[in-house]
């Protein structure tokens, strides 16, 4: 996986140097590449033919940036393409003006729609509302008893629906909503069967639910690790059914999500959540331009180029990485990025714009939140010249030594001094190299 | 928004039909190259693995070759590719351990179902394992599918150590002398050590209670899966030493091809496949039969 990624990366910048200018032979080498990168990511095939055709437009129509290289430049153009398509900014969920209002989860077998519910229903509840969930789940077995389980554990309130209610659906449907209004409750989070969008008769099924229950957001739930399928089942789901938006599931693992582009290209619908875990918690609104870097499997390296240069602290970030290339980076470079960078967002944003892949990931877990971040720097304030350039003489007397000066606990320096150790040695990494080598 | 694939496919057939007898020229043979890997990516055979079987296709066929002869090279390729390790499917003939592992939502369960269903049909005494102890209704799933098919389910509590739920399950699977014992487990995402490791262990208590029993293991990848299947599958194979694979949801419009490239660069077998919901949606797989299907 990785080794594919820094692979790729090397064919790419080999590429970048020496090329001056944007030309039709360049641009179709460059082309090809990232055509290359979108099929590896399960793009859809016809998807990224529409998408080549877009970029090659556009990347020869414009002007060069006397900052980037042309290769860097197409490749910025279709990260912006791609975060364009998945929706430029994020979208927020709907509710409707007159509640309660309805959201409800369609798509394919063990795509994730149950334990999506779930999240959403805690998600609501973190923004005031008090959500009542309810399952149309009347075929995969103990469907009914895995929502209620996950609806008590988190302390809402569940709706049991039976076959024997379903019976009337009309009926059935119109004493749920009943029910959700006189109870107040605010939204109706509805899940429902997995089925194939070829199944006529279960697609009709669902119309007719989603006819009644007149939903606010009618959601397509869709697996990160589909491959070139997505754009069958998700168009049809649009087509049959009719959607609002898109929730991506399963991003924990390494998967591209390739998918994402298939779907949101073919339904229009953008994408409002991602799923990123089995448990509850694990739920993030969507940042479209983290997808499109996961998709083309690059570090969103160009928007720190551009927030560098937005910023007017070029020459510092250019520095910094400079010194990040050259391994001369020092707790006391740490602690000048600590307090520069703060323009340009934490560190744990700067850590985020790294491909969430490999080695990476630990980094970002490793991520430095703001408040220990004034830790950090009071830390670094304590320590000698000498301790700052070698971190390595830091042995017990001196970390106590630091503690007092600082009022921070002796794990906290420990763990400062771990970190830094960490981030240095994942600097050394050759795919890091390259990616700095970026910068300049 | 794109015609379907067999439409798609069979103009590009009535094109080439038409300049056939005209020219016997190379970039007739590239343009149906072309179109025979572009059918391979869209059924999720994925770049590198379709550009290897397109290589050997190049060696293999006569410059002269028509559109129909590289088809059919192409399948022979193919299913001589997954036909490589075809043999020796678990029949039950001796006590047989099955596990079920994969990735989330693939059908793991379903599938442990099914060829509870399918062994007993068999005449075989058969047990099934819930060593899935994490997801909601886990539990209940695999024991309602028990009832219904008239199969002793071995369960487990919430939260327990899925080996633990195994290791009893072999105790009465070899007190009873049982002849297929299927383990369901718990999805994981193959980059989590930690669950990934749980597994391993589940497959060491099996290997330790039951030294004479015939493991199996098998990844039950969702036929809608893209190239991340061969990451999983290399990580699954790591740690619960696969044996095969059991592909499902075949019976939606998703080709699977990705096992392709599993067989081929892991040398894995593609054991059985699902094709529904219920207990009956069994297959064995063919090779030639899913061939045909990938490019039709
Ligand atoms: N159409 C179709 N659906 C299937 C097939 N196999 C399983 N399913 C469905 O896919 C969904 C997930 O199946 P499960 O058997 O619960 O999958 P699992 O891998 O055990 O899922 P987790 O335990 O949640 O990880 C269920 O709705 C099944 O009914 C199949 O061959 N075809
Ligand atoms: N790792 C991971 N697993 C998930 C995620 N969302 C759902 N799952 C799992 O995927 C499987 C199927 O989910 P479920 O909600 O039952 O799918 P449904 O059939 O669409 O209702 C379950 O094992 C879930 O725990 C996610 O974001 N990450
Ligand atoms: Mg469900
Ligand atoms: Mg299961």
């Amino acid at each position: 996986m990785f080794d594919q990624l820094s692979e790729r990366l090397e064919r790419m910048m080999k590429f970048l140097r020496g090329e001056v200018k944007v030309t039709d032979k360049n641009m179709a080498e460059a082309l090809k590449m990232m055509r290359l990168a979108f099929l590896e990511a399960d793009v859809n095939y016809k998807v990224v033919r529409d998408f080549e055709a877009r970029i090659k437009e556009k990347a020869l129509g414009e002007e060069v940036l006397r900052s980037l290289s042309p290769a860097q430049q197409v490749i910025k153009i279709v990260r912006d393409e791609l975060a364009g398509i998945l929706g430029g900014q994020q979208k927020p969920l709907l509710f409707s003006s007159r509640p309660p209002s309805v959201i409800m989860l369609v798509g394919l077998q063990g795509s994730g729609k149950t334990t999506t519910c779930g999240k959403l229903a805690r998600w609501v509840a973190g923004i005031g509302k008090s959500p009542l969930l309810v399952s149309f789940d009347l075929k995969r077995p103990a469907a009914q008893e895995q929502l209620k389980t996950i609806a008590t554990s988190l302390g809402f309130p569940f709706y049991e629906m039976t076959s024997a209610r379903m019976a009337s659906p009309k009926e059935a449907l119109k004493e749920l909503l009943v029910h959700t209004a006189n109870r107040g409750f605010d939204p109706l989070i509805v899940d429902t069967a997995g089925r194939l969008h070829v199944d006529d008769e279960l697609m009709e099924e669902l119309r007719l639910v989603r006819a009644i229950l007149d939903p606010t957001e009618v959601v397509y739930v869709g697996d990160a690790m589909t491959g070139q399928d997505a754009v069958r089942s998700a168009q049809a789901f649009e087509e049959k059914i009719g959607l609002t938006s898109v929730i991506l599931t399963k991003l924990d693992g390494d998967a591209r999500g390739g998918a994402a582009l298939s779907i949101v290209a073919v339904t229009g619908r953008p994408i409002k959540f991602i799923g990123v875990g089995e448990k509850p918690d694990k739920f993030e609104v969507f940042h479209p331009e983290r997808m499109a870097s996961r998709i083309l499997g690059l570090g969103d390296i160009l928007s720190l180029i551009e927030k560098a240069q937005g910023e007017a602290d070029v020459a510092e970030t250019e520095e910094m990485a400079r010194k990040l290339r050259k391994q001369e980076f020092t707790l006391e470079d740490f602690k000048k990025q600590i307090v520069q960078m703060k323009k340009m967002g934490s560190l744990s944003d700067l850590l985020g714009h790294l491909p969430q892949v490999g080695p990476f990931k630990n980094l970002a877990k490793a991520q430095v939140d703001d408040l220990k971040i004034a830790h950090f720097a009071a830390i670094i304030d304590s320590m000698t010249p000498e301790e700052r350039e070698n971190p390595r003489v830091l042995n017990g007397s001196r970390r106590a030594r630091i503690a007092r000066g600082s009022g921070r606990p002796v794990n906290e320096i420990n763990q400062l001094v771990r970190q830094f150790q960490e981030m240095q040695k994942m600097m050394k990494r050759s795919v890091v190299q390259k990616l700095l080598g970026g910068l300049k | 928004m794109f015609a379907n694939l067999r439409d798609k496919l069979a103009r590009t057939r009535t094109a080439f039909r038409k300049v056939e007898d005209l020219f016997q020229s190379g970039k007739r043979r590239e343009e149906i190259l072309d179109g025979l890997e572009e059918a391979l990516i869209l059924a999720d055979v994925g770049v590198a693995a379709s550009g290897r079987v397109l290589e050997a296709l190049r060696t293999k066929t006569r410059k002269d070759a028509g559109e129909a002869d590289l088809e059919r090279a192409l399948k022979d390729e193919l299913a001589a590719m997954l036909s490589r390790r075809a043999d020796g499917r678990p029949d039950g003939s001796g006590p047989t351990v099955i596990l079920m592992v994969g990735v989330n939502g693939g059908g793991k369960t379903t599938s442990a179902a099914k060829l509870a269903a399918r062994f007993k049909r068999d005449g075989k005494r058969v047990m099934l394992a819930a060593a899935d102890t994490f997801r909601a209704a886990a539990q209940e799933q695999l024991a309602l599918w028990g009832k219904k098919l008239g199969v002793p389910v071995v369960k487990g509590s919430y939260g327990a150590d899925p080996a633990a739920v195994v290791f009893d399950a072999i105790q009465s699977f070899k007190a009873q002398q049982g002849d297929v014992l299927v383990v369901d487990t718990a999805g994981r995402i193959h980059t989590n050590t930690n669950l990934m490791n749980e597994l391993e262990k589940v497959k060491r208590i099996v290997v330790r209670e039951h030294p004479g029993a015939r493991l199996e293991s098998l990844l039950v990848l969702d036929a809608t899966i893209g190239q991340n299947a061969i990451p999983q599958a290399r990580e699954f194979l790591k740690f619960s030493g696969l044996t095969g694979i059991f592909l499902t949801k075949v019976d939606g419009t998703a080709k699977g091809g990705a096992v392709v490239a599993i067989a081929e660069e892991l040398d894995l077998p593609i054991r059985f496949i699902g094709v529904g919901e219920g207990e009956d949606d069994l297959f064995e797989f063919s090779p030639r039969e899913f061939v045909e299907a990938l490019l039709s």
